[in-house]
């Protein structure tokens, strides 16, 4: 099936990340998306006035595989250990739509073709949010990277964005997939060595605390927030086989209650994945990118551990008179990536905080202008469905009256 | 007016022509479906002279449905040619008037006009003032509540005992208001009583609450929490109604039990109505023998109403299931909804603690008590969720059963006419035989048995006339009260779901300032 997603919805989609194109040197979106069985084909654009790039104006389709190469490789880079590289775009999950279909699809000699219509036309609301989302996230990963004053410049980044073969190539195979898999391995136990580092600079150790902290907390939030928001759409759910049911009933049905029901239904459905939208989506963003928040800091604190390790070694060898030069040497580099990377550390991070208070805000604000938004739309609604019922039951009962004078 | 005039006043009850009858009663139903079929004007579908035109009705249904707006039904009616100003203005009189009035007494006294000393009035507003009139005389017959459930005794022989307070204009009963204690039996025991007398009549006779032993065991050893506060509210609630049903219904109003039960001070305690008497097998065998026979019988009916009116009332029952299976479903899910977003404002709250930036913490421990408060909203909603509606569903399950009840008391009334009838046939057969074989003694017996047989024919096709017609009127009765009842309930939920949107709408703007305050 094929998506396209207009500006509108663009608009409406950028909802996480604020004000990421304000460089128009090198501007980048992703106008276009193709779906098809499991992979997803996003077209991107690139519109640029940089002269390192070939053409002004140029697209090419990526998958998202390449997204995490590209990830990978900015990570991989020794040049940025110091910086906060945007996390990588979670991989497209059609996964519970299309068992929500299959499902449908299985039920369908039960129910009335109504309601069959009306789940329908649910699902694919549904399945084409998860592909807004996706595609959102994609083009935020790229928009971030483009803003960055150093990332943007990087020559993969910039391969991503020009060659128009098929990337494939570069990607990793087997051997290197596994590699990776035993690096995070190794990883995870550095974190575990490396939190327990006497911190020198009183500014990294106060992050280090806030953010292990923060990011246990904004991980139990995203987890119970997709929890509600589930319930919710439960709710929504079974309002739409209550509508249905009464459609079917034909003694004591009438539009007015119908309407009531599908209005109830939409409301429900739409605020629930309103809030899906906004609260759990900057939830689980921020979430990513606490994580790569943290992987900066260990790998400075690698570096602080190196560093502290080529002291040991330093004078392990003055006191044995032996490669005291070498020693010296490994010792400089070691400090000078440690303040490298501290300097370029703290810059990240204080730039991190004040983008996160700034898209939080923005996204709570729109959130409970569209809960208003909503609450009172079901309101008129309702208030008017009830005016319609009202007067319906009084003629009804005198219609009663008259038939039996 | 025109459609009036043309409806035959309502049959004397046991009336032995029953052509005007059922005419009118078919005039009557095919109103009430026309009104209810996707029709959302239903004033001028009302207007409608029935079968005359077939084709007005098509053309206003198209125009009704596009109609949305309460106030444009007056407009539309006038736009149709058959009508005249005259009776739009009419009509917004009486609707001023029925606004003043409660659903349940109108459905009363349009019941007690089931008079032979009404008249028909040639002009409009003759004949409304004069319905006014009756209106007023019996507005307000009849209130009963069950209140103030109380626990008395203790361990495994304590009961409820609930409140049951009357207030009433009727002549019959001694005061005016008054109240009695009763516990759950006491009311089983007086629908035992009812059916016994009434079903064979024909009688739709509302059924009391279903027992529930471990409900009521989990009161009775006293344990103090919401589940069984929830369940001795809920069988208040159902007791309430059940009484409302009772006292609405005009026959049975009358009956001495029901007075007995409202106004006697102690009832001698009803027995038969425990599960595990022998009263109670005894019935749970008769109803397996009945299920039995229920599939054999098929009455070869002249009348298709009866016919097409089971079809429907068992084509409903199964509607209403389904419904309630999901209201039950929606029940639940709003109740894990809840559950879960109070967890996920305690880890919001969480959140906003160990934020550093002092206005995004602040916004979001605000943003965690909305959506506490939010919770709360849920939880209501989940009570009115089940209270108005799955009840409501659950309760007309029941009555539909009894409605299914009364066809079925019908249909064997007609089937011990046939036996009569093959019986009687069987004795003139012998009778002719033995003419034939020439024995006069036993022809002299033959010949009484076959007047006595002829003597019960003719009363068992009398009590099915009879039954016949009292079903008949029964089912309309209560297909009134049952559009009546899912309105009205249907409106308390509407304004239920209205307010907690209102409030809805409070919480979050009260947050919106902020949020818009982190800086």
């Amino acid at each position: 099936m094929t998506s396209t997603i207009d500006d509108s919805d663009k608009e409406k989609a950028l909802s996480v990340s604020v004000d990421l194109n304000n460089d128009t040197s090198l501007l980048i979106d992703i106008p276009d998306a193709l779906c098809e069985r499991d992979k997803v084909k996003f077209t991107v654009h690139t519109k640029t006035t940089l002269s390192s790039f070939q053409k002004p104006d140029f697209s090419v389709p990526r998958q998202h595989e390449d997204f995490i190469w590209l990830h990978d490789a900015l990570v991989e880079t020794e040049d940025y250990a110091g910086l906060i590289i945007p996390p990588a775009p979670p991989k497209p999950d059609f996964e519970s739509p299309r068992e929500k279909m299959h499902k449908l699809g299985e039920g369908e000699a039960t129910m009335t073709k109504e309601e069959y219509t009306k789940m329908k036309q649910e699902l694919e609301a549904e399945y084409l949010a998860v592909f807004k989302k996706t595609v959102q996230v994609h083009e935020v990963f790229l928009q971030r990277l483009s803003s960055h004053p150093i990332l943007s410049k990087d020559r993969n980044f910039q391969i991503f964005l020009e060659y128009d073969q098929d990337l494939s190539v570069r990607r990793k195979n087997a051997k290197e997939t596994f590699g990776s898999f035993f690096k995070n391995m190794v990883k995870s136990a550095d974190e575990v060595i490396i939190s327990g580092i006497k911190e020198v600079d009183d500014f990294f150790e106060q992050e280090k605390t806030f953010l292990l902290d923060y990011s246990s907390k904004i991980k139990d939030s995203t987890a119970r927030a997709e929890k509600m928001t589930r319930s919710h759409k439960n709710v929504a759910d079974d309002y739409i086989h209550i509508s249905s049911t009464l459609n079917s009933l034909s003694v004591d049905d009438n539009t007015a209650l119908k309407k009531c029901k599908y209005k109830s239904v939409f409301l429900e459905g739409r605020v629930a994945s309103d809030q899906e939208l906004k609260l759990t989506e900057l939830l689980r963003y921020y979430m990513r990118d606490i994580q790569a928040a943290k992987d900066l800091l260990y790998r400075r604190a690698r570096t602080l551990a190196d560093y502290e390790n080529s002291n040991k070694a330093l004078d392990k060898a003055r006191l044995k008179s032996k490669a005291v030069a070498a020693a010296e040497e490994q010792q400089q580099q070691c400090l000078q990536r440690f303040n490298k990377l501290s300097e370029s550390g703290k810059r990240e991070l204080t730039s991190f905080k004040g983008r996160r208070v700034v898209a939080f805000r923005k996204n709570l604000i729109e959130m409970a202008e569209l809960e208003i938004k909503h609450a009172k739309v079901g309101q008129t609604g309702d208030s008017l469905l009830i005016d319609i019922l009202l007067s319906q039951l009084k003629v009804y009962l005198w219609m009663y009256f008259k038939a039996y004078l | 007016m025109a459609a009036s005039s043309r409806r035959n006043p309502p049959p004397l009850p046991g009336a032995e022509n029953q052509d005007p009858l059922s005419e009118m009663a078919d005039e009557d139903s095919d109103e009430g479906e026309d009104i209810f079929v996707g029709n959302s004007n239903p004033v001028a579908e009302a207007f409608q002279p029935d079968t005359a035109n077939g084709e007005e009705p098509a053309d206003l249904f198209s125009e009704a449905e596009t109609s949305t707006a309460a106030n444009s039904y007056i407009t539309n009616s006038k736009s149709n040619g058959v009508h005249s100003d005259n009776e739009n203005d009419l009509f917004a009189e009486v609707s001023v008037e029925l606004s003043m009035e409660n659903p349940s007494t109108t459905a009363k006294s349009s019941g007690a006009e089931f008079t032979p000393s009404l008249t028909l009035s040639a002009t409009q507003p003759e004949s409304m003032e004069q319905l006014e009139e009756e209106k007023d005389e019996d507005s307000f017959d009849m209130e009963v509540a069950v209140t103030n459930p109380e626990k008395i005794g203790d361990g495994m022989n304590a009961y409820m005992a609930y409140k049951v307070s009357t207030r009433t204009t009727l002549p019959m009963f001694r005061n005016r208001t008054f109240s009695v204690w009763r516990r759950f039996s006491d009311f089983l025991g007086l629908y035992e009583k009812l059916s016994v007398k009434h079903s064979l009549n024909g009688c739709i006779i509302p059924p009391p609450p279903e027992k529930s032993v471990v409900g009521m065991t989990k009161v009775k050893v006293g344990k103090d929490d919401s589940s069984s506060a929830d369940f001795v509210e809920r069988r208040r609630a159902a007791l309430e109604r059940y009484l409302q049903r009772v006292v609405c219904h005009p026959s049975l109003l009358q009956d001495p039990d029901v007075r007995e039960f409202l106004e006697r001070d102690e009832l001698p305690r009803a027995v038969g109505t425990h599960t595990l008497s022998g009263a109670g097998f005894l019935k749970m065998i008769n109803r397996a023998s009945d299920a039995v026979s229920k599939m054999t019988i098929k009455i070869s009916d002249s009348d298709a109403w009866f016919d097409n009116k089971l079809q429907e009332v068992e084509s409903e029952e199964l509607q209403l299931r389904k419904l309630h299976a999901v209201v039950d479903s929606l029940v639940n899910h709003r109740k894990e909804l809840c559950g879960n977003t109070a967890v996920f404002a305690k880890s919001m709250a969480m959140l906003g603690n160990s934020e550093d930036n002092t206005a995004l913490s602040r916004a979001l421990s605000q943003l965690a008590e909305v959506e506490d408060k939010m919770e709360t909203l849920h939880q209501e909603q989940a009570a009115s969720d089940f209270f108005i509606l799955a009840e409501l569903l659950a309760d007309y399950i029941r009555l539909l059963g009894a409605v299914r009840g009364c066809f079925e008391q019908r249909m064997k009334t007609w089937q011990r006419w046939q036996e009569a009838q093959s019986t009687l046939q069987k004795k003139r057969e012998v009778e002719a035989k033995l003419l034939w074989a020439n024995k006069p003694d036993k022809l002299q017996q033959a010949k009484e048995e076959i007047t006595e047989w002829e003597g019960k024919v003719t009363q068992y096709e009398r009590d099915f006339d009879r039954i016949s017609v009292t079903v008949r009127k029964e089912f309309l009765r209560f297909e009134k009260e049952k559009s009546n009842d899912f309105k009205s309930q249907i409106v308390k939920y509407l304004e239920s779901l209205l307010q907690s949107q209102q409030r809805h709408v409070k919480f979050w703007e009260a947050f919106l300032p902020e949020a818009k305050a982190i800086a």
